[in-house]
């Protein structure tokens, strides 16, 4: 029997799907998104100042001697300053034979202590969570977090409300054409519970370095092709690579006229993990809405 | 005792002034050029196609603030179209494209492969 949700008010796939149309149809013009196409881990290109960005990341999977399940995170990322991103998720997942829940939300923000490009480039990230512990959308795998977890019921998984706060240290590199970026991640639930630990490593690349000068959709230049690893590495009395999960997931990006399309195959690297987690995403950029607004409001 | 005040603070005055016109020249993002960057040329400046290439990327990525003539918006999004441009280097300008100005709101676009910054800087140097 599906059962909804006692937040199905809210109906985050209507309101994910009214987002994603949004993107595609707005008379607002779009640009396609520069960022990398990784899922999970994050590079040091922030949102541009005044830009607006809207993504979707699907994550699809499996628990072992458990049912499918999809699970939905839309992300609404604006650039406040060169130096400054912040971002607002709103998650939610469906599984088979269970029921369709809104997870929760995310509020984070990205910052650039340093204001030149360097070899390695930190970036400090700062995030508040309110989910409750049926989220399966696997934005950072951390502490013991297994498919164990994932199995368990969402009836169950729905009333542990995890109020928590993650920071990552970002270091990213833009080396030749390949961008390389390490994050180094520590979340604590605020419920009395310890630190806990994990890390996600990727690396990208456009297939072309050359621009080809013609507006083309198929050119080797529209796709970035890469892949990222994480896992994660225990909380603070274990600190361990063992008893949690750990995947490696080659990523493709490709960059259409209104958005971003990106793909990744996740492959689970110990028992702890799932066997694949398939991910999609989709995203697309508003430049400029501030200036769009005010010109095309009236309110100047 | 007055005189010797308004002495003081007028050297003050000149000392605070000058730091903060020294911290202006400083803060000019083109002051901290590095030489060899600076002596850089464009390595694809021979290539005929460079700057339709260029012409594209920069509708991609820098028209939303730049503006499709690159005269920028007037106030925060400054016109590509002026002497500072155009008498920069090639290496100049590669430099600058990539690292931004982040604190007065220009983005990094070291995400751009280093051959597209130099097809951007091939278009840079035709619209002058």
């Amino acid at each position: 029997m599906v059962r909804s949700s006692c937040y199905s008010g809210l109906n985050l796939g209507r309101f994910s799907s009214a987002l994603f149309l949004f993107a595609l149809i707005t008379p607002l013009p779009t640009l396609h998104s520069q960022e990398k196409p990784y899922f999970v881990t994050y590079s040091h290109d922030l949102e541009e100042p005044g830009n607006l960005e809207i993504e979707t990341k699907t994550a699809l999977g499996r628990p072992a001697g458990s049912t499918h399940y999809g699970a939905l995170a839309t992300e609404i990322e604006y650039g406040v300053t060169g130096w400054w991103t912040s971002e607002l998720y709103l998650d939610g997942q469906a599984t088979g034979q269970e029921s369709t829940l809104f997870t929760g939300s995310r509020f984070e923000n990205r910052f650039r202590p340093l204001m030149r490009e360097h070899w390695i480039n930190p970036v400090i990230y700062v995030e508040f969570e309110n989910i409750t512990g049926a989220d399966k959308n696997m934005l950072e795998v951390v502490g013991h977090d297994g498919q164990g977890d994932l199995a368990e019921p969402n009836d169950d998984t729905r009333q542990e409300h995890e109020h928590e706060a993650e920071l990552k240290l970002i270091l990213s590199s833009n080396l030749k054409a390949w961008n390389i970026s390490e994050n180094f991640i520590a979340e604590k639930n605020l419920g009395h519970e310890p630190w806990e630990f994990g890390y996600a490593l990727g690396a990208a690349r456009p297939l072309r370095t050359l621009g080809s000068g013609k507006p083309c959709i198929f050119c080797l230049e529209k796709f970035t092709a890469g892949a990222e690893m994480y896992g994660g590495l225990g909380d603070v009395s274990s600190l361990t690579l063992g008893d949690t999960s750990h995947y490696l997931a080659p990523v493709v990006g490709w960059q259409l006229p209104r958005g971003r399309l990106s793909f990744s195959t996740g492959f689970g690297l110990n028992s702890a993990s799932l066997d694949r987690v398939y991910r999609i995403g989709w995203a697309s950029e508003l430049p400029q809405i501030g200036t769009w607004f005010r010109q095309n409001g009236g309110t100047r | 005792m007055i005189a010797r005040n308004s002495r003081t603070l007028g050297l003050l005055f000149l000392f605070i002034s000058a730091a903060l016109l020294l911290g202006a020249a400083s803060s000019s993002p083109w002051a901290k050029i590095p030489a060899k960057d600076h002596a850089r040329t464009n390595p694809l400046a021979s290539r005929p196609d460079s700057t339709s290439a260029g012409a594209l990327i920069y509708k991609e990525n820098c028209e939303q603030c730049h503006k499709a003539d690159a005269m920028g918006d007037g106030h925060k999004k400054p016109s590509l179209r002026t002497e500072r441009i155009k008498s920069a280097t090639d290496g100049d300008l590669e430099w600058f494209i990539r690292q931004g100005d982040l604190s007065h709101g220009m983005p990094s676009w070291s995400r751009l492969p280093e051959a597209q910054r130099w097809q951007l800087v091939a278009y840079l140097r035709s619209i002058q």
